[in-house]
């Protein structure tokens, strides 16, 4: 092994040094080592448990160690449940330690701007050198001028089908208004086969499917002020009398009691015809077709496509989840979380990434539209378009702490919950417009 | 210069000097404060801290990571005025009340039975305790597959026996749900009473059976008036501790049902849980969990007294 003498040590530091203090990763790059500084930094990086464990082992066993390599930064990530990351960032933030990266779903950035720090020159950076942030990302992800997370992708869902099962009652695609869905639908459940739909309290799929039906009967929440509770509305009563008859003749029932991952189950294991979902009930079929079989014995994945949810009088909508990285406040390696957070997001690692999610996510800037990965299967090629036609929670105001409390204490999915437990429709919009009422005031 | 008189120039050290740390610990009242003391700092750190920690945050307005003011009671006046609030009020009383009779009933009953004498008595005693031992949000993961609205368990035997002709929507039905995640909390905590309750069975003297038998006393009868009373403070003891647990229960419920559908199963603990930390308003959140605190109060004020009556009598 050769040896290091005095002057090629202070030629190695010095370089490290410059770069790290003056040029950014522009310039570690360059020098093509790591900066001096960083040699004993860990950036800890806490996220959730991804849908596609490709994606997860791909982040652990590459993209940690390539980190090391490239910036001279341990990163340390760390995956636990969704549902369990607000629990951990309260608990970091409220005792001053803890992960130095969060990666936040939807609008949970807007809960915690106070102790988050600005990483307007990150963002900035990036979203200029990959074609500009979808305004959903940067939505969530601001605060007036000022960037407090730094957007990493957008997931959404789409309803996955059989498509054999639509085109033995006459549907050769999926069904494109309520109106048909509902009479599709009835004909399924009569075969046992109804639509599958989460209508409970669980983070990813009840707000997935419940407030795109809102907007598409032209419901919202609160008027374009981000104030005005303006749900107690004709077109909010429409939808909720519509949605009882829909659950109650084209709907599993079993989805009052659903999770996020129950209608995976239900879809894979041949108990449903459909369900607004990520892309992950597709991509468990293909891999492993051995496991997942229709009833003919061919593998699912193959009787399977993706639709947008149907349109309503009110229009077409999808709700798309932003993910967002939030530096915190309370970490002491802030420089260094910046540059990992920078290194990580740049095109060649991120691309790496990108490539192993296969479609489930799509890129939080435009330039990912165009990445190959969406010309290796047409059935996954509808993801591509769902941060161009989503809403946030919150509309038609923008999606800040408020709108966050309501989907927290699930206001928007009770309301329906109510009506097809037998509330009347009126009664339970004016107990929703009640609580959104307390919410925005 | 002889040895004798060396002696006698010596001063008297028959007894060791004392130190005044040692002097202080003769004195009983600052030997007792000392051994008190660590109890005292843990109390401190782990109910008292937290305690007054919980009480200051209701009087504010904290949110995650920004202090708050002082708002007087306004928290307690908003969350009053909540409706989810009223919900999980009633639910906590109907689940505490429900699952604790139950419990109180069904762990007498085993007690009962296992205080007799049978052949494999030991490892029947241990396979009763399983449930109680086993971590609760794995058995209650195990509870949620068999109450699972497509693939139950339950549903498959019941209608494979014939019982049913559609499935029953364990979870999903707001009476259901309510009746569901009761079940689970009396499996749970069954045990509990009833190792406790044979633990107190097993004090009583078979002489006064006995006694109660020669003098023609029947089974009930001896139950009645021998057991019952003798095994009254146990019970209350066991019962303060359960309502307590019951009342405070969170996740069971939050990995059940996360207090749907529509807030049929929310609890006290769930929505201060959902409030605090979904939503960061940490100030409601604490006001939520202290609007128990009363309530148990009286509860534990109330069985005090009664045992201490119970006992001096």
């Amino acid at each position: 092994m050769a040896g290091i003498n005095r002057r090629r040590l202070l030629q190695l530091s010095g370089a490290g040094m410059v770069a790290a203090g003056s040029g950014g990763l522009a310039a570690i790059l360059a020098a093509s080592r790591a900066p001096a500084y960083a040699q004993a930094t860990t950036v800890h990086w806490l996220r959730w448990s991804d849908f596609v464990p490709a994606s997860d082992a791909l982040l652990h066993n590459q993209i940690a160690p390539e980190c090391e390599k490239a910036l001279g930064i341990k990163l340390n990530i760390e995956m636990v449940n969704a549902n369990d990351i607000q629990a951990r960032v309260t608990s970091a933030v409220q005792s001053g330690a803890g992960p130095d990266v969060i990666l936040a779903l939807n609008n949970w950035p807007q809960l915690y701007t106070d102790s988050l720090v600005d990483v307007s020159d990150v963002a900035e950076k990036l979203g200029a050198e990959q074609g500009g942030y979808y305004p959903i990302s940067k939505a969530v992800a601001t605060v007036g001028d000022k960037w407090i997370g730094v957007p990493w992708c957008v997931g959404g869902g789409l309803v996955a089908y059989r498509k054999s099962w639509f085109a033995e009652i006459g549907y050769d695609k999926f069904p494109d208004t309520w109106d048909k869905l509902q009479a599709a639908g009835k004909t399924l459940k009569a075969k046992g086969r109804p639509f599958g739909q989460a209508l409970s309290h669980s983070f990813g799929d009840p707000p997935g499917f419940w407030y795109p039906w809102l907007w598409s009967w032209g419901g919202k929440e609160v008027d374009t002020d981000g104030k005005t509770v303006a749900l107690d509305s004709p077109e909010t009563l429409q939808s909720v009398k519509a949605a009882v008859p829909f659950w109650n003749e084209a709907c599993d029932s079993g989805g009052l009691a659903w999770d996020d991952s129950s209608n995976n189950r239900a879809f894979l294991s041949g108990s449903i015809c459909a369900t607004n979902n990520g892309a992950s009930i597709y991509l468990e079929a293909k891999r492993k077709p051995d496991t997942y079989q229709t009833e003919k014995g061919t593998p699912m994945y193959l009787d399977i496509a993706h639709a947008p949810l149907p349109k309503g009088p009110g229009g077409q909508f999808n709700l798309p989840g932003p993910f967002t990285n939030m530096l915190m406040g309370y970490s002491k390696q802030q420089k260094a979380a910046k540059e990992v957070i920078l290194w990580v997001n740049s095109k060649p690692i991120f691309e790496q990434w990108f490539t192993s999610q296969q479609g489930y996510t799509d890129g939080a800037t435009r330039y990912w539209e165009k990445d190959a990965v969406w010309n290796k299967d047409p059935v996954l090629l509808p993801f591509r378009d769902i941060p161009i036609e989503g809403r946030l929670m919150g509309y038609a105001g923008p999606p800040g702490r408020a709108s966050a409390e309501a989907q927290t204490k699930y206001i928007i999915v009770d309301m329906y919950a109510k009506a097809v437990q037998g509330t009347a429709p009126q009664d339970a919009v004016k107990w929703a417009q009640g609580e959104l009422v307390k919410v925005y005031t | 210069m002889s040895f004798t008189t060396v002696a006698a120039a010596r001063p008297y050290v028959g007894a060791p000097r004392r130190g005044p740390l040692t002097r202080l610990l003769e004195d009983e009242r600052w030997l007792g404060g000392l051994l008190l003391l660590p109890t005292v700092v843990l109390l401190g750190l782990f109910i008292a801290y937290p305690f007054v920690k919980g009480v200051m945050l209701s009087v504010t307005d904290a949110r995650v990571g920004v202090p708050g003011h002082f708002v007087g009671l306004q928290n307690f006046e908003e969350v009053w005025n909540d409706s989810i609030f009223r919900i999980a009020v009633w639910n906590t009383c109907v689940y505490t009340l429900v699952a604790t009779a139950f419990k109180l009933a069904l762990g007498l009953w085993l007690a009962v039975l296992l205080n007799r004498h049978f052949r494999g008595k030991a490892i029947t005693r241990a396979f009763i305790l399983l449930p109680f031992i086993v971590p609760t949000v794995l058995s209650t993961l195990a509870w949620k597959w068999m109450f699972d609205p497509t693939f139950s368990v339950i549903n498959w035997i019941l209608f494979h026996l014939d019982l049913i002709h559609s499935r029953i929507n364990w979870l999903g039905e707001p009476n259901l749900a309510l009746i569901s995640v009761i079940i689970v909390n009396v499996w749970r905590g069954l045990p509990f009473y009833a190792i406790t309750l044979l633990a107190g069975l097993q004090t009583i003297s078979p002489e006064l059976h006995e006694a109660a038998a020669i003098d023609g006393a029947r089974a009930w009868q001896r139950f009645r008036h021998v057991t019952w009373p003798l095994l009254l403070p146990v019970t209350l003891v066991v019962t303060l501790f359960s309502v307590i647990q019951t009342f405070a229960d969170f996740q069971l419920v939050y990995v059940l049902t996360g207090g749907g559908p529509a807030n049929a199963t929310q609890l006290f603990a769930t929505y201060a849980y959902q409030i605090g930390i979904g939503t960061g308003l940490l100030s409601q959140g604490a006001t939520i969990s202290l609007a128990v605190f009363p309530v148990l109060l009286l509860v534990v004020i109330f069985q005090l007294f009664y045992i201490r009556r119970v006992e001096t009598h």
